[in-house]
């Protein structure tokens, strides 16, 4: 077996039983990053030198019998959280350089549970796309293709392409992302890959780059869905420097992986049959409620009335809070500054917020300025967060009626560059399914279930009850025994 | 409703962002497509609704506070690490007063 082939539950065993060590372990995920990198471009900055040092000194940890839950374990982490003394550019131009002095909540907990990290991981630029094509550090190789057109170049989704790349390339064993409007559901799915977002409020927002404060969660992707269940484990937990975090227990999610279905409620959203919904996700959709109901669950049908004002919703809340968030770039105190001789302060912010932002960036702070703006207020950004009250309210009406959710994780598998990017409305459409649990804080898990005409992945999506991320992980990991999902992408560390 | 290309502008300097004139059109077109798109939020009826302003799960959790004591501070060499202008321990920026 090759190393790069490890689950993270397996590799845990293999270090534990010294059938390998952190060091090797690490070596074999390097060299397959310097393989595969310079095509799948899933990595900003690799770290490869910083990471064998971090092995070894895991390797010596395990020696002295200090081994943490995650101890050797190499990781990505997706280029938008702070690592103390490694750039963090978060994809765009304006912070090219920055090399934070401080580490993000998140990555801390990793690091004190004995994970390495290989690199910083490739994204949408400021986490916002679907595509990882906004990013200005290139766009991400899809390791899938077509099999009736292999040359087309996929994208990995987005905004947490690199990460979703990384970890279906096996360059890594897991990796980190965060969620906003769908960013880790859909990349996993178009990866054919497990990814969660968590419960708003389960993990710290301190030190991740901030997009859209109030939807803005971190989550872990990996290739099965306990992998995932470790990972949360690690990444959660109460932090009082993030005042929305949530002071409550972590449960165990990975023991929660084996529980049984038997007699859960799982609810089928009517608003969720979309027009022009491709007919192999439909038909994936029932073969998923198919399996919950052969392992003893009770399918529900469930009504969301204002799931379709969901998307229109986001991108008034999203825009709004990331016109506020994104005022700190101002060429003063970090990343890029562009200015003339003769620039007086605010022409200096303006040419640098120009030069340093990409055209997606430039034209969300554009929105949200707009409907925050005097005159209009009232009209969108009100509008909207009424709006988003009454989403949330329909779920919380659902779960009288059910324990969990089960909707497909994307409308398409993965398109090729260049394949309706034209358009923001259209491109803002991949995100149809996932956006209702940023808007309404719920924890949402994409599961591989199956492959399209083409061979491409694709996946399911299991909503729960807020902080029931444990029934989330128990349907999830149903639906992977049921859907047994052993296709792998052409392009793969091993291959 | 329509950004006319005296708004876009306007838009963009409260955005602090450059736009040049070559832009203002391709940008307004970009934006009102985005505007007429989340039009349709004007359709649902929020009568006596209460905007939902955080991402908490309602009923879930309030807001902590925390005792107001520092906590932090004294690291002007980290602050200004990452600073493009600097003179000694203020960051540098184009006279602003004459």
């Amino acid at each position: 077996m090759h190393p790069t082939d490890f689950t993270i539950a397996g590799a845990v065993a293999a270090l534990e039983e010294g059938i390998i060590s952190a060091e090797e372990l690490t070596r074999a995920h390097v060299a397959a990053i310097e393989a595969l990198n310079p095509k799948v471009n899933a990595l900003i900055t690799v770290t490869a030198e910083q990471a064998v040092e971090a092995a070894k000194a895991s390797d010596a940890r395990r020696a002295r019998g200090e081994a943490g839950p995650l101890e050797g374990i190499p990781l990505a982490i997706k280029d938008l959280f702070c690592t103390e003394g490694v750039q963090t550019t978060a994809g765009s131009k304006i912070l090219e350089g920055f090399i934070p002095p401080y580490e993000s909540t998140v990555t801390t907990q990793l690091k004190r549970d004995g994970a390495v990290f290989l690199g910083k991981a490739n994204l949408d630029e400021f986490a916002m796309g679907s595509s990882n094509l906004t990013s200005a550090y290139g766009g991400v190789l899809n390791p899938w293709s077509r099999r009736n057109d292999p040359e087309a170049r996929l994208v990995p989704g987005g905004s947490s392409g690199g990460s979703a790349a990384a970890v279906a390339a096996r360059m890594v064993l897991g990796a980190t992302g965060t969620d906003t409007g769908g960013s880790i559901r859909q990349p996993a799915a178009f990866c054919g890959i497990a990814g969660i977002k968590p419960t708003y409020g389960r993990c710290s927002r301190f030190g991740i780059v901030a997009y859209a404060s109030s939807l803005d969660q971190a989550g872990p992707f990996a290739r099965t869905v306990e992998d995932c269940a470790i990972l949360l484990r690690s990444m959660a937990g109460f932090d009082p420097k993030d005042s929305t975090s949530a002071d409550r227990p972590v449960p165990d999610f990975a023991a929660a992986c084996g529980r049984s279905v038997k007699g859960l409620r799982i609810g089928v959203p009517r608003e969720y049959h979309i027009d022009g919904m491709p007919a192999e996700i439909e038909k994936l959709w029932r073969q998923g409620l198919d399996w919950l109901r052969e392992a003893g669950a009770e399918i529900v049908d469930i009504s969301l009335p204002h799931a379709g004002y969901a998307l229109p919703t986001y991108y008034i809340v999203a825009p709004a809070e990331a016109s506020s968030n994104l005022a700190r770039y101002d060429g003063v105190r970090f990343g890029l500054r562009a200015a003339e001789k003769d620039s007086d302060l605010r022409d200096l912010y303006e040419r640098t917020r120009a030069a340093g932002f990409g055209p997606e960036v430039r034209r969300r702070i554009m929105i949200g300025t707009y409907v925050l703006s005097a005159g209009y207020y009232d009209a969108y950004y009100l509008k909207a967060q009424k709006v988003r009250a009454l989403i949330a309210r329909d779920f919380r009406e659902a779960w009288s009626k059910v324990d969990a959710i089960l909707a497909p994780a994307t409308p398409s598998a993965a398109f090729a560059e260049g394949e309706g990017s034209d358009d923001p409305v259209q491109m803002y459409l991949n995100d149809v399914f996932t956006v209702t649990a940023n808007l309404a804080g719920l924890p949402g898990l994409s599961v591989p279930a199956g492959l399209d005409p083409q061979g491409l992945p694709l996946g399911l999506q299991v909503l729960g009850r807020p902080f029931d991320e444990e029934t989330v992980f128990a349907v999830g990991a149903a639906i992977e025994r049921a859907a047994d999902f052993k296709a792998l992408p052409g392009m793969r560390a091993g291959a | 409703m329509s950004l006319d290309t005296a708004t876009v502008r306007r838009v963009a300097a409260l955005a602090r962002i450059r736009l040049e004139e070559e832009e203002v059109a391709r940008v307004q077109g970009e934006l009102n497509g985005i505007l007429g798109w989340i039009e349709q939020l004007q359709a649902v009826n929020t009568d006596g609704v209460e905007p939902m302003a955080g991402g908490t799960p309602e009923g879930i959790a309030a807001m902590p506070l925390r005792d107001d004591v520092v906590t932090d501070g004294g690291q002007a060499a980290k602050v200004l690490a990452n600073a493009p202008d600097r003179e000694g321990e203020y960051f540098g920026v184009p006279k602003v007063v004459e």
